[in-house]
């Protein structure tokens, strides 16, 4: 098994035009400004069966959505794969995609994370919303955090 | 019978199956049946797309290209390559150039042979594998993965390459600014072809297979799939100027449920002249039909079943032999079995891995002469084959070149009826009589799913997938619920 040159994946997914289902897109916009090392930083529309290949041979994945339940201003939890039966739509679920990824992929599955910021209104052509905004900062620095301590230099 | 509007509808059972599954997006379906369980209504509502129009409206033209990709997380490319065609004329360009038209075919391609992966794979082949009736804990991706690791991996791989496709040709993964008015911003270097060109035989491979796969579930079962769900109607496509299946460029075809020509070669700048859009007072969604026939049998079908059965031929071998073995299976009519969408789409993923091989070869795609452009036009019309069927796109803009007004007409909106007459023969075969369960239910989710519609656009925050099955006596009173939860188990609840 070849390690992924970069070790740390933080994939994130949303719809920039729909309000603050911009969360996604736009922390990573914000985290790429960074340039963190070591890490790659991805954004789609929707979390696909093909992103298992994505987190082939990583260590850490850290995955980063809108969430309309979450507590504010986020929810930063670690997750396992899990046959959840979610995908009832061309969308799945990061626990579910951890599970396929155990069946496609040749390697060990990551250490992967589940980041859910709180979003509040989600209509076609929303701004992102002033709570949301505030939410985004703090899981953008929690993030960075959390790398930090998670990956010696 | 009429099943779209019942008689005295308060005096009837209600049964809501909200949202459908393994589709893209929020959609419904309501059945009204009376105290013997005789199914007097079925109709599917969906959220559509309308509001995208205004939306839309007030932004300048050259922003479209990219602006419209995000109406839709599941084929954002149709719609950047439709406004793409409709800039074109915008800005007076009335021949692209032939690396120009090869990439924007290229990632055409690559968008289609992922769609159509995705839904056959990961979508519908629980169904077909498994059969409608299996353990609804089971009938699922997970299962298959289980099951058939190989098929599941196949599928995960072949979605892979498209999107890989699309990344190199629009630029980016995601909101790709390839296609731009007049052209594309840039062709493919050597090491990228070199990429491509790396998986292109097993994924031409895998695509031979999963047409295989599809020819033997329907060999086990070849009653049920030409009876279930079946319905006779026109059908709409694009071909290419000499007949071909063709899903990028080409004239408006339309053909009749006997395969007679209802009209062809018909340019897309007249499409007005030839379809219209009616509207009913229990739909937010229109009902497009072809004008000289009319709005009650006016309506058609789009999408791969249409364009395999529209086309006189495939440019590609391996796909037009399957083409012919297709339509031996409804000699001398055109196939219009629902479950034969399935068919006709695996068909399409052969052709668009076969085009992509042809295409990665071809010279021009390195080419450096990448934009055409002419005298600007107030009006400009972009219309494409997208997985789904044909969509178009329509834009005024003003001396500034700033839309004024805009008409979108999207796959899932032409088949809007022909999905209605689908679950209504559903609910007569295998509804009609009897109480309702899951798998019954799921019945009307599978006919629904063969055309595999695209029912909203990309926001699926987490927490927001429920699914409730409500039924309701005469009286109103709600009787029983049915709730699907996240982890697939399905609980009823008594009231």
């Amino acid at each position: 098994m070849t390690p992924h040159p970069k070790a740390v994946l933080i994939l994130t997914w949303g719809n920039p035009s729909r309000g603050d289902d911009a969360l996604g897109p736009l922390c990573h916009d914000k985290l790429t400004a960074q340039k963190l090392k070591n890490v790659e930083i991805l954004t789609d529309f929707q979390l696909q069966i093909e992103h298992c290949t994505d987190l082939e041979n990583r260590k850490l994945v850290i995955f980063v959505d809108a969430s309309v339940s979450a507590k504010t201003p986020f929810e930063f939890s670690k997750i396992s794969a899990l046959k959840d039966h979610s995908y009832n739509t061309h969308a799945v679920s990061p626990q579910a995609l951890m599970a396929i990824c155990e069946t496609v992929n040749s390697s060990t599955l990551p250490e992967c994370w589940l980041m859910e910021i709180r979003g509040y209104q989600f209509g076609l052509g929303k701004p992102l919303s002033t709570p949301a905004a505030a939410n985004l900062e703090a899981a953008q620095q929690a993030i960075e955090d959390f790398i930090e301590n998670k990956i010696p230099e | 019978m009429n099943l779209e509007t019942a008689e005295n509808p308060q005096k009837l059972k209600r049964i809501a199956i909200e949202p459908v599954t393994r589709v893209e997006g929020h959609g419904k379906v309501t059945l009204l049946q009376d105290e013997n369980n005789q199914i007097k209504q079925a109709r599917l509502h969906i959220a559509e797309f309308r509001g995208f129009e205004k939306f839309i409206q007030g932004r300048p033209y050259w922003e479209l290209p990219v602006l419209v990709q995000r109406l839709c997380g599941i084929c954002p490319v149709s719609h950047h390559l439709a406004a793409a065609k409709a800039t074109d004329m915008l800005v007076g360009c009335e021949q692209l150039t032939p690396t120009a038209e090869k990439i924007r075919r290229l990632m055409h391609y690559g968008q289609t042979l992922q769609s159509h992966a995705l839904h056959f794979f990961h979508l519908c082949s629980p169904d077909l594998l498994f059969g409608y009736d299996d353990d609804v804990r089971h009938r699922n991706i997970v299962g298959v993965i289980e099951d058939n690791p190989e098929i599941a991996k196949q599928g995960v791989l072949l979605r892979k390459y498209g999107q890989e496709v699309i990344r190199l040709t629009a630029g980016k993964r995601v909101h790709g600014t390839g296609a731009i008015p007049g052209g594309v911003n840039k062709s493919l270097n050597r090491e990228e072809i070199a990429y491509l060109e790396k998986d292109i035989s097993q994924i031409l491979q895998w695509s031979q297979g999963a047409v295989e796969l599809i020819k033997q579930i329907i060999e086990q079962q070849p009653d049920y799939h030409q009876s279930f769900a079946s319905i006779e109607s026109n059908m709409l496509s694009i071909t290419g100027r000499n007949g071909e299946l063709d899903i990028y460029d080409g004239d408006l075809k339309a053909t009749d449920a006997n395969g007679e020509l209802i009209f062809n070669h018909v340019a897309a700048t007249q499409y007005n002249d030839y379809l219209a859009e009616g509207i009913k007072n229990w739909s937010y969604m229109k009902f497009p039909f072809i004008k000289s026939i009319g709005a009650e049998n006016g309506w058609y079908r789009v999408g791969p079943l249409a364009r395999i059965n529209n086309c006189e031929f495939i440019n590609t071998p391996l796909a037009e032999e399957q083409r012919k073995l297709f339509r031996a299976f409804s000699p001398g009519k055109p196939v219009h079995s629902v479950l034969a969408y399935h068919w006709a789409r695996l068909i399409e993923l052969l052709y668009c891995a076969e085009a992509i091989e042809k295409l990665i070869q071809d010279p021009d795609i390195q080419g450096s002469e990448l934009v055409n452009k002419g005298q600007m036009q107030a009006t400009g019309i972009g219309i494409l084959e997208a997985p789904r069927g044909t969509l178009f796109h329509h834009y005024e803009i003003n001396d500034e070149g700033i839309v004024e007004k805009a008409n979108l007409i999207v796959s899932t909106t032409n088949n809007n009826q022909a999905m209605n007459e689908s679950i209504r023969q559903v609910a007569v075969q295998y509804l009609d009589g009897n109480e309702l369960t899951e798998p019954l239910l799921n019945q009307v989710e599978v006919a629904i799913r063969a055309y595999d519609p695209c029912l909203s656009c990309a926001t699926h925050a987490m927490g927001k997938m429920p699914l409730e099955i409500e039924l309701v006596d005469i009286k109103g009173n709600t009787r029983n619920r049915l709730f699907k939860n996240s982890n697939g188990d399905f609980t009823r609840q008594p009231i």
